[in-house]
């Protein structure tokens, strides 16, 4: 199925049958192996508006980020949440589609200084599970016009209702970027080191460390001679440490782009856990996993971690304050261990409840966040 | 604006309902005396006024849950509130409800400046927050103009905005997690000191759901580093027109000012009378200020400079130093008292793209003249964020009608142009009965669904946001019974 516009989606949605799989580019898994009948968004595309001056753009959810980054480029603007592209991580095809980063709330390095996707989705249209068309949120920065629906549609993987369009608020490409690279940190260390970066007034915009290659990376970005002062300044936070500034900003930029798509981790085999945790909690929890590679992100708040197939990263985890999300697993892990961290039982009973009021037939990509 | 009519059985029941208060809470904490229910009777939407059944004052998160249940299992309605500082009459009692205020909750529960946030309980204040942790240099970054009085709690419940918020967001932007109370008793805690968990998001939801889905104890919020420096500028300009292009152009050139404000000449001048601050008698006044170290600051004035150039600006003024900074700052700050001081004022809230800010600008004085009554705009530019005040005086019969139609007439304008009712103060009661001018029956039958699903009887906060007459069936019988 592959309508061509908002009413030919509203019509199928309202005469489903059966379970309708939503799908994007099929790019961001997991749920390829779901039951029921493919949607794709494809036929929903195009950029509707995009007004520089207001730093506002909407498209239809099925067009491809590509796209969008490319018109974005063109005014030097770009998507300031950075979704990553997780073809590589999880072997899968394809073009990401707008609306897949949204529904994913897919955010990159930059998420703890700018904002997730969700702080940037200005507005929402969606079919809901009965077929009915819903607005919420518009298309200016600031509305506290009704409840946030656009809060709630992002991340909800196409499982309360499938987007027909979405608003963006994006930002200017900043002139140039350096990253502050400490080596030789051990992950506790390293964490500290973040935060250290991260609790000084530099406005650091991207805070990661990657224990496989013994780097830890603290990015900043802006005008020319601000960037120069804030890397010397940072550097002097650290005078113990072995350092460097790679102030080649495409050489910056390739580093984080490896960091957001987690480079570290392509080509090897094995699950692939995320973990999203207090940061100076993250080394003591990552080394219970015994994981065989980690990636750590968001100032250490956010951790990749490679297990072996069927390894269950929440038993060895023990309890703790945060989540661990299978991202990619064998059939066997798949089978055996649900994809999302168990919710506190008040918690589901809410998602249940609004799923309920939101596809009251369960046909939208049912069981797919099923925890 | 109609509230709907007191449950007659539930004024009947006072005393017994007070009885029971009594019982589950500490003496002091329930005040039922007439004269001293009046003290809640409305917010800082003075126009409208209503002493409710009862107040409570918990002190804990198991206070506040066992008021809830006592309530819901009573059948009354309860209508939350911090500081009572919402401008949309959010805090607004009917006289068959119990105010359940967190004012008492002020604790901080923890400070994490590893992981940089704070953790507190919601009835305290807005600008304590950065209080408690300023010292260490960190500040808490959306600053309301009624930063001074106002609660967390409501500043959740609206998600309320502030001059900075251009740079950093608005209340959801910075809010990391709550622990939150149902109305059947229920506590829930979402999110936390981690970012982002899968899963529905549920905190996204409950921010800025003006007190209708649960009852907001505890928050933890992100707090950041001081930025070195800041400094204001001030430029004048000839007219709107030429004032709202050099917005649009300071805004594309990827300066990333924290603040961008802008007043018209009924401001400006009202402004200037009430506190001196120097402002030139101009058409339109633009203040930015942006943050860095001094060379930064040099730099990114420089270029704002040398954008406002480029429009014939009528003046143009760095300031040198903090006191000056401070000058500049003043005229604005006071705006409101200002216009206080002339007349009785109604403050608007909608939101316009940018773009339309000349001719929404223009519209607006159309508009004003047709009704004879005076408007002076006040707003957040950068973001498109308008506070047109407009002037009456209150002890004139069918003035404030006429400024209430006035209002909806501008806030129609603003959703025409694409924009929206309400920018960060809230829809309440104040703009409730507009709703349908900005969404479909649809969309307001998909957002009262959640109501439904988090408060299935209708008891919390239930005569705002949605119209009367739309939210009808839930608040009364068939709703109820179907939960029952
Ligand atoms: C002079 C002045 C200037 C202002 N400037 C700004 C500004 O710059 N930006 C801005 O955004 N707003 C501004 N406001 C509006 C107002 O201050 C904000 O809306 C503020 O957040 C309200 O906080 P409060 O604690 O006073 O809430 P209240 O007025 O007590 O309540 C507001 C809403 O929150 C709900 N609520 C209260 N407590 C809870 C709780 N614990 N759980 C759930 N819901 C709850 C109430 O039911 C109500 O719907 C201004 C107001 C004034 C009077």
């Amino acid at each position: 199925m592959r309508p061509e516009s908002e009413e030919e989606l509203s019509a199928i949605v309202a005469g489903a049958r059966g379970p309708i799989r939503v799908r994007g580019g099929g790019t961001r898994g997991p749920g390829e192996t779901a039951p029921g009948e493919v949607l794709e968004t494809g036929g929903l595309s195009g950029i509707v508006l995009h007004e520089p001056g207001a730093l506002t753009l909407v498209a239809r959810a099925g067009t491809p980020l590509a796209g969008i980054e490319a018109a974005l480029a063109a005014e030097g603007q770009r998507l300031a949440f950075e979704p990553p592209d997780l073809r590589g991580l999880l072997g899968t095809a394809g073009e990401p589609t707008i609306g897949g980063a949204v529904a994913t709330n897919a955010s990159g390095p930059r998420r703890i200084q700018a904002g997730a996707c969700r702080d940037f989705l200005l507005g929402v249209r969606f079919v809901d599970g009965t077929g009915a068309v819903v607005r919420n949120g518009g298309r200016v920065m600031k509305n506290v016009t009704g409840y946030d629906l656009v809060k709630l549609m992002a991340g909800s993987r196409g499982t309360l209702g499938v987007l027909t369009e979405v608003a963006l608020k994006v930002l200017p490409v900043p002139e140039t970027e350096a990253t502050l690279v400490l080596h030789g940190l051990p992950d506790a260390a390293a964490v500290a080191a973040l935060a250290t970066g991260l609790s000084a007034p530099y406005e650091v915009t991207g805070a990661a460390h990657l224990p496989g290659a013994g780097r830890t990376l603290l990015r900043i970005e802006g005008f020319a001679a601000s960037v120069a002062y804030r890397a010397d300044r940072l550097r002097a936070l650290f005078p113990e440490t072995a350092q460097e500034v790679e102030a080649d900003p495409g050489a910056s930029r390739a580093l984080w782009a490896g960091v957001r798509d987690v480079a570290a981790f392509h080509g090897r085999a094995g699950d692939v856990w995320r973990l999203s945790v207090k940061p100076s909690d993250a080394p003591a929890l990552a080394a219970r996993l015994g994981a065989e590679a980690l990636v750590y992100d968001w100032g250490g708040g956010l951790v990749w971690a490679l297990l072996p197939e069927g390894t269950d990263a929440r038993a060895r985890l023990g309890a703790f304050a945060g989540h661990a999300t299978l991202v990619r697993g064998s059939a066997a892990t798949r089978a055996a261990l649900p994809a999302f961290h168990p919710e506190p039982a008040p918690v589901a009973a809410l998602s249940r409840g609004l799923r309920q009021r939101f596809d009251p037939r369960g046909v939208l990509n049912p069981g797919l966040m099923d925890a | 604006m109609q509230m709907p009519e007191p449950d007659a059985a539930i004024l009947a029941r006072k005393d017994d309902i007070v009885a029971k208060l009594c019982r589950i809470l500490p003496p002091d904490a329930v005040i039922s005396d007439e004269a001293e229910t009046r003290a809640y009777e409305c917010d800082a939407l003075t126009a409208y006024r209503c002493p409710p059944l009862a107040a409570v004052l918990p002190r804990t998160t198991e206070e506040v849950a066992a008021v809830l249940r006592l309530c819901h299992a009573e059948g009354v309605p309860v209508v939350p509130r911090g500081s009572g500082t919402s401008l949309a009459g959010g805090a607004l009692p009917t006289a068959d409800c119990v105010i359940l205020g967190v004012a008492r909750m002020t604790e901080v529960l923890e400070t994490d400046y590893d992981n940089r946030f704070i953790r507190v309980q919601t009835g305290r204040t807005n600008l304590s927050v950065t209080g408690a942790v300023e010292e260490r240099g960190f500040f808490y970054a959306p600053d309301p103009s009624s930063q001074l009085a106002c609660a967390i709690a409501g500043n959740i419940a609206m998600n309320s905005g502030g001059a900075h918020c251009l740079k950093y967001g608005v209340t959801t932007n910075n809010l990391m997690g709550v622990t939150m109370v149902l109305m059947d008793g229920t506590v829930v805690e979402l999110g936390g000191a981690h970012l982002d968990a899968p899963g529905l998001d549920l905190l996204g939801l409950v921010c800025g759901s003006e007190g209708q889905l649960g009852v907001v104890t505890e928050a933890t919020l992100r707090v950041l580093p001081k930025p070195e420096g800041a400094r204001p500028v001030l430029i004048g300009f000839a007219s709107n027109e030429v004032a709202g292009a050099c917005v649009s152009d300071i805004i594309r050139a990827g300066v990333l000012p924290v603040a961008i404000e802008f007043m018209d000449r009924p401001c400006i001048r009202a402004c200037e009378a009430f506190a001196k601050a120097g402002y030139p008698d101009c058409e339109a006044l633009l203040i930015v200020e942006v943050e860095g170290s001094p060379a930064e600051i040099d730099h990114q004035l420089g270029l704002i400079a040398e954008i406002a150039r480029g429009h014939d600006p009528v003046e143009l003024r760095e300031a040198q130093d903090a006191d000056e900074a401070g000058r500049i700052w003043l005229g604005r700050k006071s705006a409101f008292g200002a216009m206080g001081q002339i007349n009785d004022y109604m403050c608007l809230d909608g939101t316009i793209p940018v773009s339309e800010l000349p001719h929404v600008l223009r519209r607006i004085g159309e508009m004003s003249r047709a009704a004879g009554l005076d408007v002076a705009n006040v707003f957040h530019a950068g973001d498109g964020n308008m506070h047109p005040l407009i002037l009456f005086d209150a002890n004139r019969p069918g003035d404030l009608e006429r400024c209430e139609a006035l209002g909806a007439d501008i806030l129609r304008l603003c959703v025409e142009v694409g924009g929206c009712l309400t920018g960060e103060h809230g829809v309440g009661i104040e703009k409730r009965d507009l709703m349908g001018d900005q969404y479909a029956p649809a969309d307001l039958e998909c957002q009262m669904a959640v109501k439904d699903v988090f408060d299935p009887r209708w008891l919390l906060n239930p005569a705002k946001v949605f119209p009367l007459a739309v939210s009808g069936t839930r608040r009364t019988g068939a709703a109820r019974m179907a939960a029952e």
